[in-house]
């Protein structure tokens, strides 16, 4: 599904990502973890193409496709989809306007007819109850006022409602407790089948714990030095990434 | 509601000012220039009784020694009030029996525009009133209305069948002297609406009127009156467009509204004036005075604008809350793009025991545009226990616009209370990232912003206009984004 050759991208003149090889299969979910500043958030950033990230050598194919050409819109239209670790406040746009403007967009791209508003808010519930959601959440501004758990959830939500080919959760664990961390995380799991794939960065493993990955990768100073399976993930958490550093 | 949205601004990306057209006409008009002649022909053409002559002589000749005001926020080019025609009128044949009689070219004109004046064509129980250049040519619904008491008509006839009204209101909430535009306005306005509502009277359907300027080198004056009696309610709409042209079309307005004893007004403008070329050429000088008193106990005045055309807008609707217990109500967005300039805002002014007012701003600059808000709130030493609530919220697109606050409190008593918020904000990169990544372009991006952050607005107008409103929106923004 996903190809990354050679991946080399800087931002604001800075190179961060040295040569990115990694390959992902439909259904399976990879992790990449790393200590902060080893290029974990800018990978997702670049695979979704934000503008403040310039690959500078490499190519990335999607779906048998180099999407270096495809704006972040086109890209997320092929399914590829990011949750973010920090997700934006709208005020005043409510999250049922936002997700169903969301949703028409990818469904047109399907070529499929706009969503009608009993089906949309049926599928809606279904996914809300599956991240145990209040019903007030559909009428409230898009993340504004929203808890830190809230937001994530609300990522999630997004992506099971859009349905991607490729989900990058970009720190998803992060600013959540324990309950909110299983709720999360089953969200994900509910989304998973074998045709899609996660792509999870992540610092810690205790996510891990939860979508459990089939292969680990190590990102350290913009080069993955480390791939292995779920098992890699609790041995850095006991070692520490010194080990592999080292 | 959005994805609608973003398929009608889809619809319109490639539009600019779709309103531009001119039509053909054969119309009668007043040479340029302005005198005391010019006054007294106008009044005689409309054949005006001798009273209201002699009230817009002493309006004129109270102008003449007034100048323009300077302390707004703009940039205003010299006008010379002398190359401007002050009448122009489409040529009537006869006498107008029926709607079937107004020239086709008028109606297609009205048809071309969404302006509902043909009865069977009915739209949303809305009643229009439509005024082409300087004259009403249409007024729809009268009959239907007359039957609950409701007087729809356009303010030249209302000056003819209802002397004592107009004698005992028109200039009671805008004296003749006002201001500079209003002076001018009360001196030469040609035409406009006039609205009573009688006693316990809820009006059944929406009122409109839509403005038309179509000749050149002509000015629009137009003066609408309102008289809400004890207990009764309106709706009031205004719209307005103009065709393309190079030069600056002045309009100046004046708006009285008058709510007795628990009467409520609500009055909303969607104001879509030619705003000039993306170079800043041509556009209206949209100069309007527009007042309502709340007279009675318990009487509610509520304006709603939504500012999206014009080159430039100097534009304040006030309250006057004098009646106990009165409500005013200002909501307002402002949309600036190009090189088109705003300074507007409103004044309440308390008077009566808890009186209450709510202002709702919201101002949108796009390119290298300037919008201000200036705002009065002022709480006379007798409005015991007044209560003001002012949110101004600015939202810049782009690094090339200013948006400014002004905001005036002029408190003399100390039981009131006065609160003020303020914003500024920008569509910020992360937001436009974050939208685009769930499949949704840049300029839906950014329509979706601004209509997010307009909200508060939309909400408080009826139905259609909020559709209305958001289309316009849209085509304002149109090439916000690089």
């Amino acid at each position: 599904m996903l190809k990354i050759k050679n991946l080399y991208a800087t931002v604001e003149g800075k190179e961060i990502l040295k040569g990115i090889n990694l390959e992902i299969q439909e259904g399976e979910v990879h992790a990449i973890m790393g200590p902060n500043g080893s290029g974990k958030s800018t990978l997702a950033n670049v695979l979704a193409g934000h503008n403040n990230y310039k690959v500078t050598q490499g190519e990335i194919i999607f779906e048998g496709k180099n999407i270096f050409d495809l704006s972040v819109e086109e890209r997320a239209k092929e399914g590829i989809f990011l949750a973010f670790q920090y997700p934006v406040e709208i005020p005043g746009v409510t999250n049922y306007s936002f997700l169903k403007t969301a949703l028409n967009e990818i469904r047109k791209q399907n070529n499929l007819e706009e969503i009608d508003s009993k089906e949309f808010m049926d599928l809606l519930n279904k996914k809300m109850k599956i991240l145990d959601m209040d019903d007030v959440f559909i009428q409230r501004s898009v993340n504004q006022g929203f808890s830190g758990g809230e937001k994530k959830r609300n990522e999630i939500l997004q992506l099971l409602m859009l349905e991607p080919k490729l989900a990058l959760l970009d720190e998803t664990d992060s600013g959540l407790d324990i309950d909110a961390l299983k709720i999360v995380s089953n969200g994900v799991n509910v989304f998973r089948n074998k045709n899609n794939a996660v792509l999870a960065v992540t610092h810690y493993q205790r996510l891990l714990n939860y979508i459990v990955p089939d292969f680990v990768h190590v990102l350290s100073k913009g080069r993955i030095i480390k791939s292995g399976g779920k098992e890699l993930a609790l041995e850095l958490e006991e070692k520490g990434y010194d080990w592999i550093k080292g | 509601m959005s994805e609608k949205d973003n398929k009608i601004i889809k619809d319109l990306t490639d539009n600019e000012y779709k309103w531009g057209f001119v039509t053909d006409i054969e119309s009668e008009s007043f040479p340029k220039g302005l005198d005391e002649n010019t006054v007294r022909l106008l009044s005689q053409k409309k054949g005006e009784p001798e009273w209201m002559t002699e009230w817009r002589l002493k309006a004129f000749h109270a102008w003449l020694k007034m100048k323009e005001p300077r302390w707004a926020n703009l940039k205003i080019p010299p006008y010379d009030y002398q190359d401007l025609r002050y009448y122009s009128a489409p040529v009537k044949k006869e006498k107008l029996e029926s709607l079937s009689q107004v020239d086709p070219e008028l109606l297609k004109t009205f048809e071309k525009l969404g302006v509902p004046i043909q009865e069977q064509k009915r739209l949303a129980g809305v009643a229009v009133d439509a005024v082409f250049d300087s004259v009403s040519v249409a007024t729809t619904f009268r009959e239907s209305l007359a039957e609950k008491g409701i007087i729809f008509c356009p303010i030249s006839e209302a000056i003819k069948e209802y002397p004592d009204l107009i004698k005992k209101y028109l200039g009671s909430v805008v004296p003749y002297n006002d201001n500079f535009y209003a002076t001018l306005n009360s001196a030469v306005f040609s035409d406009g609406s006039f609205v009573y509502i009688p006693n316990d009277v809820e009006c059944p359907m929406e009122l409109s009127t839509y403005f038309r300027i179509n000749a050149q080198e002509t000015g629009q004056f137009e003066r609408t009156l309102i008289i809400a009696e004890e207990g009764s309610y309106v709706s009031y709409l205004e719209g307005c467009t103009a065709p393309i042209r190079d030069e600056n079309q002045l309009h100046a307005a004046v708006v009285e509204l008058i709510a007795l004893d628990n009467a409520e007004i609500k009055y909303s403008t969607v104001q879509n004036w030619y705003p000039g070329d993306k170079e800043g050429k041509g556009g209206i000088y949209n100069f309007v005075t527009k007042r309502g008193i709340c007279k009675g106990k318990n009487s509610k005045i509520s304006w709603s604008q939504v500012e999206t055309g014009s080159a430039i807008t100097w534009k304040y609707p006030a309250c006057i809350l004098k009646g106990e217990n009165s409500v005013g109500e200002f909501y307002s967005v402002a949309i600036t793009n190009n090189f088109q300039q705003a300074d507007t805002g409103t004044k309440m002014i308390h008077l009566g025991k808890n009186s209450k007012s709510t202002i709702v701003s919201k101002g949108i600059s796009v390119g290298y545009s300037n919008n201000s808000y200036r705002g009065l709130v002022k709480v006379h030493k007798n409005a015991d226990n007044a209560r003001n609530f002012s949110q101004c919220d600015s939202m810049l697109i782009g690094d090339k616009c200013g948006a400014h606050t002004f905001p005036y409190l002029e408190v003399d008593n100390n039981t009131a209370i006065v609160e003020h918020e303020a914003t500024t904000s920008k569509v910020s990169d992360d937001q436009i990232f974050y939208l685009n990544q769930r499949g949704i372009s840049t300029e839906d991006a950014v329509n979706m912003i601004v209509n997010g952050f307009c909200k508060d607005v939309f909400n408080k107008l009826p139905m259609e206009f909020a559709a209305e409103a958001q289309k316009l929106l849209s085509i304002s923004l149109e090439g916000s984004v690089g």
